[in-house]
């Protein structure tokens, strides 16, 4: 198991070098310019003035290797004298690679939008999880059932109907109609005591809720088919057999067995929880990665589009390792060596 | 004994009363203002930033030497009097002005703001590669120097009779040296810090700066009114779109400001309707026009396309067909459509201030289908079965494009039913708006390119003199191959005497003759039929209706005032 982990890290060096190149290639081909939203007022010769400034002059593989070697040797070294608190790299003369909206180091506007996002698409993959996985269950179990049709119904809208749907209309009904919950994330609010986390939850509420009925949707729905694949098994009619309750067959038996591919399922969407929400964000301004994505994009900020992309392909790369090494682990049947 | 305490603290009650309402300007009484940018702040320093939400969040914090009022008029705000010929501040040859500091303004860590602030912010913006945005400001100019600790001379290298450039309006405020006196030329970018949390001598400053976020503010302890600002914080929130920014203004009441609301009128006004806000508009120099390709703009023309080596436009080259593709327009129905109160009906290049809109070109405004098909059947333009009029080869099929934006193709869709009606066939197009303004020479979609024939957007000039506006459209500012496409002369319109009135203007210093030369300019470029213009744009943003003193303000930033803002009690 070691060795095929250590083997399958080896080739994700390669893989992950040429998905960095080809990010940097697409970006650089897209025909947007970090000068293009400024206001017409300033006039040409500036404008060049500022591309030059922002290091566009340089051929496109001097650009490249100058990003490589700032991702992979700069920001690293940096991280590390922030650790140790000691600036033995003299990390002060050290190029980071920087926005160019923002003009600060990209790692620190990661850093510091990463609370968002794991708290608000975090908690609704949780919470899709907890939801789905009793909902499977039931479904399966009772199967074509009036809970399994509407259960099948609820996951086709929520899978059907998009976020910024679902979101606009939740704005409106509990924040405009009721004023139940607020429709703008606050992120400097700290949660200190009850009221103040009383507070968090309500905030948190509307967006959490508009992506978890996407991820129930989802999961739930594997969970289903999973659980009907096993309940046809020769072990369970066994177990009936033998006078086992229904209740032990379905929780300890069939719902152990049912997991494995619905854990792998879950490992590879972990990824999208760092890349955020996009839409989701933006409607309810958590302001988290998938906001800090988007506005870059639009306003053709390259280096963090392509520091954060590239940092969701490491992620996706090494959650589809870690799906498989899990797989491996839960069950016994398969084997890598 | 409870009835004593029940005495004390009902007049402590009272005292605190009557204190709150006598100290209704106190600084810092009116709590936290919350102000709501649906396009998040970068950052705060507007010498590296020009977009127009960084340059409003700035300006809360560092502040010019004079601003421009809501009706486009100068204010002094860390001098005494604005520097004119009058009062001598400006020279007699126009090559000079000397602003007057005022005594005793302190940065907000409590040092004294000086002249060589002032000679240190033109410094800054000068120094080679730092790609400083507000370069423009500061054209021309040769020399800035501190005479004494509150008297500051800028010297022009040419005669400027309108010298207000450099260090009035949002564009170029003052920078304090001991902050950034390390973060010259190349090295700007790296000062994060001071990017972020600008040391300033507005009402303002700076708590915490989340980019492209959120900012937080306390109000100035060494602010020069001493009961300003009203507000003892401020949050400047981000992100989202203008829609969710005006429905947490006027519909939630989450919000108390919230900035540029491009909205469709009618869901504003749906909006307004639960009266938790209130709408406010202004008008500033903003023009939607369609601007007219005089060259051959076909894919056949090949690398000449849209020069003047590709030969006249086929269709457009004619007069009487640009006159009539523009009285054929409706612009009434394009404002109500896609501007409500945001837009009014224009035929002007330079519509503001009052004494430059000139009144010869208002044939315009009304729409008259019938004069513009007997224009074009005078001009030889014979109507075809297909109902599109054809002269020889020429054909009146026009390619339209303009940037992806909800409005701006509602607008298209309207001109190509009105055009119909006069026989032109439009076929419209629209690309992404950092493509569109991208300016990247490689693309072939960006307005100074002009691969196609028509084109629509918006432009206009900071501050209150179009001079330099005017002199965008001289024959060398024509974008072309040779200079890299640059150039904001996108209609390539030449005409010797209209650049030998631009110079004319360069060297003129009294208004009311600066008045009447832009004027004529105006007027040449509107008679010519270079460009067709359509709607004179305001600026529309939503106030709480708590909010007090807001003075919505197209000519400079629209929180200018925000010190004075308060809370209706």
């Amino acid at each position: 198991m070691l060795n095929y982990t250590l083997r399958r890290l080896m080739f994700a060096i390669p893989t992950l070098l040429v998905i960095s190149f080809i990010i940097f290639a697409l970006l650089d081909l897209a025909p947007n310019d970090p000068t293009g939203n400024l206001p017409l007022t300033i006039p040409p010769e500036v404008r060049e003035q500022i591309r030059q400034s922002l290091g566009l002059g340089d051929p496109f593989l001097i650009r490249y290797a100058k990003w490589l070697h700032q991702f992979f040797v700069n920001e690293p070294l940096n991280i590390l004298s922030q650790i140790t608190g000691a600036d033995i790299f003299e990390s002060a003369d050290r190029l980071r690679i920087r926005s160019w909206a923002t003009r600060s180091p990209v790692v620190d506007l990661i850093v510091q939008r990463m609370p968002q996002t794991l708290w608000v698409v975090g908690m609704s993959y949780v919470v899709g999880i907890l939801i789905a996985i009793p909902i499977g269950i039931i479904s399966a179990h009772k199967q074509y059932s009036i809970f399994d049709q509407l259960g099948t119904f609820i996951s086709m809208v929520g899978f059907s109907v998009p976020t910024f749907f679902t979101g606009v209309l939740l704005i409106v009904i509990f924040s405009v109609k009721l004023h139940w919950f607020p429709s703008i994330y606050d992120t400097n609010h700290e949660v200190t005591d009850w009221s103040s986390f009383v507070f968090q939850i309500r905030q948190m509420f509307l967006p959490v809720m508009v992506l978890a009925l996407y991820n129930t949707s989802q999961i739930s729905r594997f969970v289903r088919a999973s659980m009907l694949e096993n309940l046809n098994q020769d072990y369970v009619r066994t177990a009936r057999a033998k006078g086992v309750k229904e209740k032990t067959i379905l929780l300890v038996h069939v719902l152990r067995n049912s997991l494995i591919p619905v854990v792998t399922v879950i490992a590879l969407g972990v990824p999208t929880v760092f890349s955020g929400a996009i839409i989701t964000e933006q409607i309810f301004r958590v302001n988290g990665l998938g906001q800090l994505l988007i506005t870059s994009i639009q306003g053709g900020d390259i280096p963090v589009v392509q520091t954060l992309t590239f940092i969701f392909a490491v992620l996706i790369v090494l959650f589809n390792l870690i799906a498989d090494v899990l797989y491996g682990i839960l069950d016994p049947r398969i084997r890598y060596d | 004994m409870t009835k004593l305490r029940l005495l004390l603290t009902a007049s402590a009650v009272a005292l605190a009363l009557g204190a709150a309402t006598s100290a209704q300007a106190a600084r810092g009484s009116d709590g936290e203002l919350k102000i709501l940018y649906w396009q998040a702040v970068s950052i705060l320093n507007p010498y590296l930033s020009g977009g127009t939400k960084d340059l409003h969040g700035s300006s809360m914090v560092i502040e010019p030497l004079a601003r421009y009022d809501e009706k486009g008029n100068m204010v002094p705000k860390l001098v005494d009097e604005i520097p004119t010929i009058e009062n001598g501040g400006v020279s007699k040859d126009l090559k000079s002005i000397t602003w007057k500091l005022s005594k005793g303004i302190k940065w907000s860590d409590g040092t004294d703001f000086t002249a060589d602030d002032v000679v240190f912010t033109a410094d800054y913006c000068l120094a080679p590669d730092g790609g400083c945005q507000q370069r423009a400001y500061f054209s021309d100019v040769t020399k800035v120097e501190a005479i004494d600790p509150l008297t500051v001379k800028i010297t022009f290298g040419v005669p400027k009779p309108f010298p207000y450039g450099p260090f009035v309006g949002s564009q170029s405020p003052i920078l304090q040296k001991a902050q950034f006196k390390d973060c010259m030329g190349a090295k700007a970018p790296e000062c994060t810090d001071a990017n972020f949390h600008p040391h300033g001598t507005g009402p303002f400053r700076v708590t915490e700066f989340k980019p492209n976020d959120v900012i937080s503010f306390e109000a100035n302890p060494y602010y020069r009114v001493a009961d300003e600002p009203h507000f003892a914080t401020a949050v400047l929130k981000g992100g989202g779109d203008a829609a969710s920014a005006a429905r947490a203004v006027l519909e939630t009441g989450e919000y108390d400001y919230a900035w540029n609301l491009q909205v469709e009128p009618e869901i504003l006004a749906q909006m307004a309707q639960a009266g938790k806000g209130v709408i406010v508009s202004s008008f500033g120099t903003q023009v939607e026009r369609l601007e007219v390709n005089p060259y051959d703009a076909s894919a056949a023309a090949g690398d000449a396309r849209s020069t003047k080596q590709a030969g006249p436009n086929p269709a457009l080259s004619d007069p009487a067909v640009r006159k009539a593709l523009s009285i054929a327009i409706d612009r009434d129905l394009l404002v109500e459509a896609g501007y409500g109160e945001a837009g009014k009906a224009t035929c002007n290049f330079v519509p503001a201030p009052d004494i430059y809109a000139s009144t010869a070109n208002d044939w315009c405004l009304k729409q008259d289908i019938a004069s513009a098909n007997k224009l074009l059947d005078d001009a030889g333009w014979v109507m075809g079965s297909d109902g599109v009029r054809t002269k020889g080869d020429a054909r009146l099929s026009l390619i339209f494009q303009t940037s992806t934006n909800s409005v701006r193709q509602g607008s298209q869709a309207l001109i190509k039913q009105m055009w119909q009606q006069i026989g032109v066939e439009t076929e419209l197009r629209n690309t992404d708006p950092s493509v569109f303004f991208g300016g990247d020479p490689a693309s072939p979609d960006t307005f100074q390119k002009f691969y196609s024939d028509i084109e629509m957007y918006t432009n206009n000039f900071d501050g209150t003199d179009p001079e330099k506006y005017l002199a965008g459209r001289m024959c060398d500012k024509i974008p072309s191959p040779e200079n890299g496409w640059l150039g904001e002369n996108i209609s390539r319109y030449c005409d010797p005497a209209y650049d030998k009135l631009a110079a004319k203007l360069a060297g003129t210093g009294k208004l009311a003759d600066r008045a009447k030369i832009a004027k004529e300019m105006n007027d040449m470029l509107i008679e010519a039929g270079t460009m067709i213009p359509l709607i004179h744009r305001g600026d529309v943003s939503a106030r709480a209706a708590t909010l007090d003193g807001v003075r919505m303000n197209s000519w400079d930033s629209q929180l200018w005032n925000v010190a004075s803002w308060s809370r209706k009690k």
